[in-house]
């Protein structure tokens, strides 16, 4: 969607796009993420400037392996990701800090607190110190711009990677943000120097104490970035990123020290601001990350007593731990909303995930799940997965799962093909190689749907929208071992059972492939719609088991019970419904002559 | 002069994110500061999508608080009201009368009720200074596009707020689809005539509960020669073939009486009757 508003030289960005903006202006010459929402539209806004190598990394650790060797190499290169993709990266990550830079290298993370789309709610400042890494926290899309581009600088002067924290809250806001060019930086070119770059444990050890001395550098320099404002020193108050927004919402006339790098912490500057306030006060969301690191710096200080731990923090949830300093007004009583209806997120209509696990539930089975748009099998009316941890999960515990022997039901698997490639293929070979009794389906609708439609190396296309050679999954499963495989469509209702139950019942680890392209992307399926006759439906639901949100309810009723209608406007024509339908109440709408 | 916050909110489809950049926009054009702040990714698919926008000279918070929105306005009833807290009790609440029921809420199979609360202007009249119930959908559908509902309410929306119309005129034309400009556009401006509408005017989806019944399942074993045909049809998983595939009834009370298995079964050896469910479910009858 084109949501870039510009107006000369300024533009309402949200913080993804302003990031996106910063990093160009700033010269980067190549970038890499895997999508995970909310920091996914960062990398689709750079891939429209022409002068950066954008493209999707298979999963997180390979964006960042491809961003620290331009690093290496000399160019400015930067990676994106959602805060668990960066567990995923980890391993290279933790040993970049040692390494250090070429080019300067920019690692953006965004976290979710509150879940709006997300299993956990990690809070990244803690990887920050883990890897001893500078980190930044911008507070609106004007401040992701000017510190995306701060943050390539800081890598390069203090040669280390840096991370860039995003919260949901600052990467889906827009905001005003000035508008300057690009900056051309040349690259520098690889220097070969094995002594910091091959991470033997002997070089490893030398470069230990290096990264320590850097530390101690780059405090003073988040001494020196961090704002002091306001008059008010009943509290100072030390914050960063949205909770600042907050805070000024709130209190603007309180004695406030913005950081813009919460690691390493300005312990000595917050020490001189806590001199000039009556009471040190810290807000911050999730994890007590700078309280802890003032507590045990001596310092007087209260935060989480006062403003919660887990979820996201809000004008109002600020404005109460401020009201209980006694230095704001407590919020106005507020009516309960009226009671209103809940409205989960749904499948679409025609969505080829349906099938599969309408018929997993038909067969019995006990299904580890993964993370995508088919988890949401796991509500009503499919209802059909018991686990969904991390990306790739799936396998590795059917695996398990199988071995413990505490299923009385056959164990499936049930896993994307985007999650298969990103985290999936090694535990499928871990599987075969154990000789594990399970079965995996692997859900290949040709795109990554979840977080709104994403080429991977399976989809034949590159971020670029260039042509690409596509991962061949049936022929990877082949290639680890895998000889009881089927690929079926799932818009066949009948041969997708058939596939699953017979691969249920194969002893060893088999595969069925249900291939079939998402209904919203890379292209909006639209066919035919059906329809139901009135007079023939005997309202027995089993169409409502699919789960297609374009089946609903009306007030006519057969023996006690309702009957469907079918929305037009929404069906797909996958004609589904109709293959189940017992007394064939479902047609396809009569075409207008 | 405190910034202006203004909540949108609908089903995720329906162009909440749309018509807050169109109001974002606007606001841009008449130099104000403006943060817009949305949460989308589950939302995206029929779940509650809401987007708060604030301007005004200067905007710290992004989201609005809670009670201080000078608008909130809804695509729909029930998000309407899910959102409720927001709405300053000066503000306005304006309302697109129209309901969109979700699949799940229908799905209360022991009475086929739907918690889907009634349309009714009393609930929201004390919680604002004005309230709009607009036809928004059917003025669009005048028009010529049922799908230009949101410019409707953006219209509506409009008469509460200090942005000039060739502000708004222009965020329209920069955000809807190519050649619809003078369809939003008309539809903007019947948005800002639009008076309100009676709830008892507007045709109810009206799906009240039936009444409840319980059935038995009486299976004949000396006729049933365990082909295995009614579990692969019952919707509610009341069959089931056991580990020597031999026919059981595992969940009589979920039986809701569609008969299909008795229906499909080639040997008439099953049979539905409306009935207290058997203590012996499964047993020879
Ligand atoms: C480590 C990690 N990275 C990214 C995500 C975000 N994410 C959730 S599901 C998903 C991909 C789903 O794609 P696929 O497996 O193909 O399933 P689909 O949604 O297409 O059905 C992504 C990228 C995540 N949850 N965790
Ligand atoms: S976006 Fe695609 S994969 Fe996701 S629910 Fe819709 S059809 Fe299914
Ligand atoms: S054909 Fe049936 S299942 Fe498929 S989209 Fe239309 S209503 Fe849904």
């Amino acid at each position: 969607m084109t949501t870039l508003s510009v107006r000369a030289d300024r533009a309402l960005l949200s913080g993804n796009e302003a990031i996106a903006r910063g990093a160009w202006e700033a010269g980067v010459h190549v970038a890499a993420a895997y999508p995970g929402t909310p920091s996914t539209e960062t990398l689709q806004a750079l891939a429209g400037y022409d002068e950066v190598d954008s493209r999707w990394a298979t999963n997180e650790k390979v964006a960042v392996d491809v961003a620290l060797g331009a690093s290496l190499g000399g160019a400015r290169a930067f990676a994106a990701m959602k805060h668990v993709g960066l567990n995923v990266a980890a391993d290279t990550f933790m040993t970049a800090s040692y390494v250090g830079v070429g080019g300067g290298l920019v690692i953006m993370v965004a976290d979710d607190p509150g879940m709006h789309s997300s299993q956990n709610e990690q809070d990244t400042r803690l990887y920050a110190r883990l890897g001893l890494v500078p980190l930044l926290e911008p507070s609106d899309s004007a401040e992701a711009k000017d510190y995306t581009k701060l943050a390539f600088d800081v890598s390069e002067e203090f040669d280390t990677p840096v991370l860039l924290r995003s919260t949901t809250r600052i990467s889906h806001n827009r905001g005003i943000v000035p508008l300057e060019t690009r900056r051309e930086v040349a690259v520098r070119g690889f220097r070969r120097d094995p002594a910091k770059y091959v991470m033997l444990p002997a070089y490893a050890r030398g470069r230990h104490p290096v990264i320590l001395e850097r530390l101690e550098r780059l405090a003073g320099y988040a001494g020196d970035l961090a704002a002091e404002e306001g008059t008010d020193g009943r509290v100072g108050i030390v914050t960063a990123g949205v909770p600042y927004q907050y805070v000024k919402e709130v209190a603007p006339d309180l004695r406030i020290l913005k950081l813009g790098m919460t690691y390493p912490i300005p312990i000595e500057r917050i020490r001189r601001f806590a001199e000039t306030v009556d009471r040190l006060v810290v807000v911050e969301e999730l994890e007590p990350f700078l309280e802890e690191a003032l507590l045990a710096a001596g310092l007087d200080v209260v935060g989480k007593a006062f403003f919660p731990r887990t979820g996201e923090l809000s004008p109002d949830l600020v404005r109460d731990g401020l009201a209980a300093l006694g230095v704001a007004d407590p919020r106005p009583p507020v009516p309960d909303a009226p009671t209103t209806v809940t409205r989960p997120p749904l499948m679409c209509p025609g969505c080829p995930h349906m099938v599969p696990y309408w018929s997993i539930k038909r067969l019995g089975a006990t299904v580890t799940g993964d993370i995508g748009c088919y988890t949401l099998a796991a509500l009503e009316p499919l209802a059909t997965m018991d686990t969904c941890i991390s990306m790739g999960a799936s396998i590795g515990m059917a695996s398990g799962m199988a071995a413990s022997g505490g299923s009385d039901e056959p164990v499936v698997a049930t896993i994307g093909d985007s999650t298969f490639l990103h985290g999936g293929v090694p535990a499928l070979m871990e599987a075969v190689y154990n000789d594990a009794n399970m079965t995996v389906v692997i859900l290949d609708n040709g795109t990554t749907a979840m977080t709104g439609g994403q080429e991977h190396p399976g989809t034949g296309t590159t971020l670029a929208g260039e042509k690409a050679r596509a991962v061949d999954i049936p022929a990877l499963c082949r290639a680890v071992g895998v000889e009881d495989l089927h690929v079926v469509d799932p818009y066949d209702v009948s041969a997708t059972l058939r596939a699953i139950e017979q691969a249920m019942a194969y002893r060893g680890t088999s595969v069925v492939i249900t291939h079939r392209p998402c209904v919203e992307a890379p292209l909006r399926v639209k066919d035919r719609p059906f329809e139901v006759v009135p007079d023939n439906c005997t309202a027995c639901q089993l169409c409502m088991n699919l789960g297609c949100p374009a089946i609903v309810w009306t007030d006519e009723v057969f023996e006690g019970r309702r009957k469907v209608t079918i929305d037009a406007a929404m069906c797909t024509g996958c004609t589904l419904c109709a293959q189940l339908c017992p007394p064939r109440a479902i047609v396809p709408v009569e075409v207008q002559a | 002069m405190s910034a202006r916050g203004v909540v949108l909110a609908g089903v995720g489809g329906q162009g909440v994110v749309l018509a807050s950049a169109v109001l974002a926009e606007a606001a841009l054009q008449s130099d104000f500061e403006v943060k817009q702040s949305e949460v989308h990714g589950m939302a995206q698919r029929g779940g509650a999508v809401v987007s708060h926008i604030r301007y005004g000279e200067t905007v710290a918070s992004p989201v609005v608080p809670l009670a201080s929105a000078d608008v909130l306005a809804a695509f729909e009833w029930a998000e309407a009201l899910r959102w409720m807290p927001y709405l300053a009790p000066r503000g306005a609440l304006v309302v697109d009368a129209r309901r969109i029921v979700p699949p799940g809420a229908c799905k209360d199979h022991r009475t086929w009720g739907v918690p889907y609360p009634a349309m009714d202007a009393a609930t929201v009249a004390d919680r604002a200074a004005d309230v709009l119930l607009i036809d928004a959908t059917g003025i669009a559908a005048g028009l010529g596009n049922p799908k230009a509902a949101n410019s409707v309410v953006m219209g509506a929306v409009s008469r509460f707020l200090d942005i000039a119309d060739v502000a708004w005129e222009k965020a329209i034309t920069r955000f809807v689809p190519p050649g619809t400009e003078e369809l939003n556009i008309a539809a903007f401006h019947a948005g800002q005539e639009a008076g309100s509408v009676r709830p008892e005017d507007i045709p109810d989806l009206g799906l009240d509960p039936i009444e409840e019944r319980n059935y038995r399942i009486q299976v004949d074993h000396s006729w049933c020669k365990d082909c295995g045909i009614c579990p692969t049809v019952c919707p509610e998983f009341c069959l089931a073939m056991d580990h020597a595939h031999r026919l059981v009834v595992v969940d009589e009370a979920a039986c809701i009486g569609c008969r299909l298995c008795e229906a499909l079964c080639p040997d008439f050896a099953i049979r539905i009757s409306v009935g207290e469910p058997a203590a012996m479910s499964g047993g020879a009858s």
